[in-house]
């Protein structure tokens, strides 16, 4: 099986979220993960999906989830042709001697120390899957208490757009 | 205009041309039976919301419109699942709409309170709950909309009391606000053309005929079809009538319990022309050994259907009616052209349509013998003439009546074929002649199916719908006996119905109507007679039928194709050979082996 990335198009709409949810469950899909914001049209929200799929099931999915009233467009990105980035917060058990450390791998990783307290000390981290699991095993020895992830999304290269090129209805009616 | 919620929904549907709605009274959707009192549409009292559902499929199913089903909040709601799963399996166009609690109320686990929405979303081809009165006619309109266009199918709509009841400026609907639905109609010119040479130079074709000519009106065009280049037919359990049976190039019914000839000839065909038809397990038995020679053309309107099962060679996208019509002209345009030749196709068509004659359904009725279910289908198919409708429940009686039955127009055969539900029969008839109140309508049900919605002989009789109701009752769950019977050895578990609850006459006339009683083969014809010309009443026949009859042929489920077991005859044969085979019928793949599908435990 290999990993996928859609960017799906919906409306902003009540229960979308559980449709297309509910979809991949259905037909025996298991989402890795799953991240849903607004997009630069209003109404309209992008959700960015990683499955862990064979290429065949994968064509059904998608299928089906354009069937979706909601679903306005799916587009699969290749890993090569997209920029993919995932937001991490790591809270990590910290002393007066490890601080100074913890710190320098933060740097290392260009991510930032977002809280700090007696004893912990809190990094926020962005990039590929790959670059936030190495930081994750470099802060292990030390003690992680909490570890949160947005999920990925990621973005085409190049100029072109996903919301152009289809008769979407991206102006608001009046 | 000031009006209610409530008001704007019945003029909503008023202004979709509805004439009909098959409802269930009760407290959240109660602001919407106020203003069917003074609407000229007739609403129809189901005793049970499954009724209504089934009865707005039946009439959907007979009329070719959509059906109206109306459901109070919570068990209102999930009592009409049943009927929009079936609807969406079989993509019946059916608009549902179910009261809700007040919004204020909503996720508070209010009194009849249930989420329908979410209950229904794996079931319906889309649903909303409307929360704003000024939504109402949009959402009703969209929902008409979105069910009978595309893959027809179910659209629920959920209204909470406060906005059925709400006071507000009504506007009715212009326009459709749907900026993620386009259905494609016109399939794509380039694979069209590819179609048409494919059709042009095959040896062995055979056209794979599915509910999806039925729906999108294109019974003509498959004729014109299929004679253009003298193209042989099956047509599948949801397409019964999209050909008519009496027609030379019509092979019968494939699948487990399809037509020799028709099973046989996909099977052994060099080319598929799957025509709003989606490679159902039931028509392909195991998909590795279907009609293992054939490439595929599929022309189906849900682009999700193409390639789901089966690999194809020609995808086309589009509304069966408009591609066929547009295959037909690249047909002619290619001969004109001389582009490409015909293939002579006369040995295969002559050798298809002589195995029909050589493999007819059969059965042994001995006239001192008890009654078989098939000398009863077989009588009312003969009755009928071709005419009227018959609408079934599911089991044995179904197949029987797919199988003995000639159907020679469209929407003249109803029945619950993808989800297989039983106590689908009655509904779905009261539906079906409310529709078309001056066609000859027979239920044709087992004694199993019928028991699961009879309440709805109320409905019958109070409505005044005169159906000619035929239980072929052998007094037992005949297919799962069946299925005992073949994979269990005989162990039956659980399907003794009995004979004497209820009984049936009775029961016709504590619902105030007549009913009849057949017990011998020689009495058929003559019960048949009476029950015909009852004519303005519902009517009953009690038909006590030999419970050891089985369906056959008979593909055992997830074996392949090229095990069809013409009668049960050659089941038991082909089981002793085995047991008589060196080795016996204990090893696989040894000389008497039987195909895994025989086998106990394997029952797919």
């Amino acid at each position: 099986m290999a990993k996928h990335t859609l960017s799906v198009l919906v409306e902003n709409k009540p229960g979308v979220l559980a449709r297309v949810a509910g979809l991949f469950s259905r037909r025996g899909f298991n989402i890795d993960s799953l991240a849903v914001g607004p997009t630069e049209v209003d109404d309209i929200s992008r959700m960015t999906i990683v499955v862990d799929a064979e290429a065949q099931p994968l064509e059904q999915v998608t299928k089906q989830l354009n069937k979706l009233l909601s679903v306005l467009k799916i587009v699969e990105l290749e890993p090569g042709a997209a920029v993919e980035r995932e937001l991490q917060m790591v809270k990590v058990a910290a002393t007066g001697q490890t601080r100074s450390e913890l710190i320098e791998i933060a740097d290392v990783f260009r991510s930032k120390v977002v809280d700090v307290d007696v004893d912990s000390i809190t990094i926020e981290a962005t990039g590929s899957p790959e670059k936030l699991a190495a930081m994750v095993r470099l802060l292990e020895p030390y003690g992680i208490r909490e570890l949160v992830r947005s999920g990925m999304i990621a973005v085409g290269r190049g100029g072109k757009s996903i919301t152009e090129g289809r008769s979407l209805r991206l102006e608001k009616t009046a | 205009m000031e009006i209610t919620g409530a008001q704007a929904v019945i003029k909503s549907l008023e202004a979709e041309g509805v004439d009909v709605v098959f409802g269930h009274p009760g407290g959240a959707i109660l602001p919407a039976y106020d203003p069917i009192v003074d609407s000229p549409i007739r609403h129809i009292l189901a005793r049970h919301e499954q009724g209504a559902g089934h009865m707005a499929e039946g009439y959907a199913h007979a009329t070719g419109r959509v059906g109206v089903a109306m459901a109070t909040s919570g068990p209102g709601g999930t009592n009409l699942v049943t009927a929009l799963a079936d609807a969406h399996m079989d993509s019946i166009p059916i608009v549902a709409i179910t009261g809700q609690v007040p919004t204020g109320a909503v996720g508070g686990d209010a009194f009849q309170e249930a989420d329908i929405t979410g209950i229904t979303m794996p079931v319906t081809k889309h649903n909303e709950m409307v929360t704003d009165p000024g939504r109402i006619a949009g959402a009703i309109k969209e929902a008409f909309h979105i069910a009978a266009t595309g893959r027809p199918g179910p659209v629920l709509i959920d209204l909470p009391k406060d906005v059925l009841n709400a006071r507000f400026d009504y506007a009715p609907a212009t326009q459709l606000n749907l900026p993620g639905y386009k259905p494609t109609v016109r399939g794509h010119q380039k694979m069209v053309r590819e179609a048409a040479r494919e059709i042009l130079s095959a040896r062995q074709p055979v056209i794979y005929a599915g509910g999806g000519i039925i729906k999108a009106g294109a019974a003509d065009e498959l004729r014109r079809l299929a004679e253009l280049a003298g193209l042989p037919v099956v047509t599948t359990l949801m397409a019964r009538g999209a050909f008519p049976d009496s027609h030379p190039l019509h092979l019968g019914m494939p699948g487990m319990h399809g037509h020799w000839t028709a099973v046989t000839a996909m099977q052994r065909s060099d080319l598929l022309i799957a025509l709003g038809a989606r490679f159902d397990d039931r028509v392909t038995g195991s998909l590795a050994h279907f009609a293992p020679g054939a490439r595929v053309i599929h022309v189906d309107v849900d682009p999700a259907e193409i390639g789901k099962n089966r690999a194809v060679d020609v995808p086309i996208v589009g509304d069966c009616k408009v591609v066929i019509a547009q295959i037909i002209e690249a047909m002619e345009a290619l001969v004109a052209a001389g582009e490409v030749e015909k293939g002579d196709i006369s040995a295969w068509s002559s050798t298809v349509t002589g195995w029909r004659d050589e493999h007819p359904i059969r059965w042994v009725q001995e006239s001192d013998g008890p009654l078989k279910p098939q000398t009863v289908v077989t009588a009312i198919g003969e009755k009928l003439a071709g005419k009227g409708i018959v609408v079934t429940g599911v089991g044995q009686h179904q197949m029987w009546a797919s199988q003995l039955i000639r159907y020679e127009r469209p929407r003249s055969w109803i029945n619950s074929g993808g989800l297989g539900t039983m106590g689908f029969c009655l509904p779905a008839a009261i539906g079906a002649k409310v529709g078309r109140p001056d066609d000859l309508v027979v239920a044709i049900d087992g004694d199993g199916s019928f028991q699961m919605t009879l309440q709805e002989l109320a409905t019958a009789r109070t409505e005044q719908v005169p159906i000619i109701i035929c239980v072929i009752n052998n007094g037992a769950l005949g297919m799962v006996r069946q299925w005992q019977e073949l994979f269990y050895d005989r162990r039956f578990s659980q399907i003794d119905l009995g004979f004497d609850a209820p009984d049936l006459v009775k029961l016709a006339d504590a619902y105030g109507f007549p009913g009849f009683r057949c017990e011998r083969p020689e009495d058929v014809e003559s019960t048949l007679d009476k029950a015909f010309a009852v004519g303005d009443a519902p009517v009953l026949v009690d038909f006590r039928v030999d419970p050891e009859e089985k369906v056959f042929p008979m593909v055992p489920a997830g074996g392949s194709n090229d095990d069809i077991f013409e009668t049960v005859d050659d089941w038991y044969a082909r089981a002793a050979a085995a047991q008589a085979a060196p080795g016996g019928a204990g090893e696989p793949g040894g000389a008497g082996a039987l195909p895994d599908s025989m086998r106990e435990g394997n029952v797919v």
